[in-house]
């Protein structure tokens, strides 16, 4: 699986006292620690309260960037931010994230063309968040179809079904595995899937437990990423044997301990 | 209408090993071979690199063979007492690129020869001849936690590889490899799942993967012989989608394991129906070396020298790009 980081957002207390100080060694930090933990690209989120959104995502890549080559997601909901993000962050990157909107994807699907991004395309659009798979397959394969149109092969897109907390919904976690299963049938070759795995225990005592628990199932329904937390051990672990279980991996009597040291 | 051949593209390559140390290099050794380093599978070159073309190493054991049909004894006449000898002969003669020392005498239900004797032998072959050495124990573990200190201690600096450690013994074998600065192969039952867990296992003790040869007890046809090559093959497809715990060039065994079977080993008289021995065991030998090839092996240990003469032709001819 695809491990996104998801630490670098400034959302996050020690972040935004970093982005706030310009104090590098919390954001280099918390990079080689993903990076180290296993993570393959990290997530990069100015926050919800920043006043200078462009000129923060380019000191956050480049502060990263002194301390790590690994692709960078860039997340925000501003065009220009994303393009600034994109721009200092080089070709392999993430566009974290466009819409189903036709505004969004004309407004971003060329940036990731520009810029050679992957894309993580959520299951939105003009009418809200779906009810079902089914409305969430199709808007997944508008967004396929409008990034084929800018050169962008499907394989490039991280359709993200969009999970609800579990605390607020109870059913939508079955309706975004289906989406996750059914986005393999779409196209050859198929969009891939990723879920913002942190967001099904918002508000939840047993977050980690809740967590890993549906990332296990979501895996086994054929997710290929996730942006989570990759120091949450117990995390890696369990995406690490459902992987052996899928047989993604050779097994061997300590496979925690060979997946760690491939990964490194 | 033209065809677009579909070109697989991996993330990681094999690892590369060599063996041998030249003067430059601190050993006595005149030449030195490279194993492994290729990023695609077997000869597939419209797909990939392969750097090194898979080594050809005969194996000369350190004392007579009692068993050995007049086939395979025959073009070994006169030197098959004598390790040194039968090294020279192999590699003037017979163009073997490394050798494959087999301390067999040492085994208690052998000669159970001492450690000084494995050393003496060691060094007389690394006297003899000028191109890599492979050290292989003698088989039973107490005796070989003796004998391969001693033997590895005196090859140091000649970067050989040391044969096997097992993940029911390896500790001695992997601490002799580190102090004397040679590489080691891991061994196991033609089982995927044990080579990673050995491999983890020496790894643990220091022995960085890059030193690593892997051997699965390869069985001949009727003896395993599939069932080797589908676990080379998963292997090497482990290794190129970025297992580092098997990216390991991998060596096979061919010359004790063919000449087991009746095919090869049965005399005229009794194999009249297949044709004469002295065509037969080689042509045995040779064609269970090229169902090794294409599983992915980067070494073969063979006996008869027209069979290395087969294989190694063949080599040329898949190496063809």
């Amino acid at each position: 699986m695809y491990v996104i980081g998801e630490r670098i957002n400034g959302m996050f207390k020690d972040v935004r006292q970093a982005i706030q100080a310009k104090d590098k060694s919390i954001v280099q930090g918390l990079a080689k620690q993903q990076m180290g933990s296993g993570a393959h690209c990290l997530d990069v989120n100015v926050g919800p309260a920043s006043d200078d959104p462009v000129s923060t995502i380019q000191w956050l890549v480049e502060t990263i960037r002194e301390v790590s080559d690994a692709p960078l997601a860039i997340d925000t909901t501003k065009a220009e931010v994303m393009a600034a993000g994109l721009k200092a962050a080089g070709p392999g990157s993430v566009v974290n994230s466009t819409t189903g909107q036709q505004a969004k994807l004309d407004a971003l699907l060329p940036l990731a063309a520009e810029y050679d991004a992957s894309v993580v395309a959520l299951t939105i659009d003009e009418k809200g968040i779906p009810r079902d798979a089914s409305g969430r397959v199709e808007i997944a394969l508008r967004v396929v179809a409008a990034a084929m149109e800018h050169g962008i092969s499907p394989d490039r897109i991280y359709v993200d079904g969009v999970i609800i907390p579990i605390s607020a919904d109870q059913m939508t976690p079955t309706h975004v595995l289906n989406t996750i299963a059914q986005c393999k049938m779409l196209s050859d070759p198929p969009p891939k899937t990723i879920l913002g795995l942190s967001n099904v225990s918002q508000g939840a005592i047993y977050r980690e437990l809740v967590n890993r628990t549906y990332m296990v199932m979501a895996l086994a329904h054929g997710l290929d990423a996730a942006i989570m937390d990759p120091m949450d051990s117990d995390l890696m672990d369990a995406m690490i044997t459902a992987e052996l279980l899928l047989n993604r991996n050779v097994y061997c009597a300590d496979f925690l301990k060979a997946y760690r040291a491939s990964a490194g | 209408m033209s065809f677009e051949v579909p070109v697989e593209k991996w993330s990681t390559a094999v690892s590369a090993v060599t063996l041998g140390a030249t003067a430059a290099e601190g050993g006595t050794r005149t030449s030195t071979v490279a194993l492994g380093g290729a990023t695609t599978l077997p000869f597939l070159h419209f797909e990939g690199q392969i750097p090194n073309r898979p080594v050809v190493a005969m194996e000369v054991l350190d004392s007579a063979p009692k068993e050995w049909p007049e086939a395979l004894a025959k073009p070994f006449e006169g030197v098959l007492g004598d390790p040194a000898a039968w090294a020279r002969k192999c590699v003037e003669e017979f163009g073997a690129e490394a050798i494959c020392l087999r301390l067999v005498s040492a085994h208690p239900d052998n000669q159970n020869t001492p450690p000084e004797h494995a050393a003496e032998m060691v060094k007389q072959v690394l006297g003899a001849v000028g191109v890599p050495l492979i050290i292989w124990g003698c088989g039973d573990d107490a005796k070989d936690n003796e004998i391969m200190p001693r033997a590895s201690e005196a090859a140091a600096g000649e970067n050989c590889a040391l044969g096997t450690a097992r993940q029911e013994n390896y500790k001695t074998i992997t601490a002799a490899c580190l102090a004397d600065g040679h590489k080691l192969i891991t061994e196991a039952p033609i089982d995927i799942n044990i080579i990673k867990q050995v491999n983890i296992l020496v790894a643990d003790m220091g022995l960085s993967t890059d030193r690593i040869i892997m051997y699965q007890a390869t069985g001949g046809l009727g003896y395993g012989m599939e069932y080797a090559y589908s676990i080379m093959e998963r292997a090497r497809l482990a290794a190129l989608s970025g297992d580092k715990m098997l990216s390991m060039p991998m060596l096979a065994v061919v010359g004790s394991e063919a000449w087991r079977a009746k095919e090869a080993k049965a005399p005229d008289a009794e194999g009249a129906q297949w044709g004469p021995q002295a065509k037969r065991g080689p042509i045995w030998e040779a064609v269970t070396a090229n169902c090794f090839l294409h599983g992915g092996v980067d070494m073969i240990i063979m006996w008869h020298p027209q069979a290395v003469q087969l294989v190694k032709r063949t080599i040329d001819g898949l190496m063809q790009r």
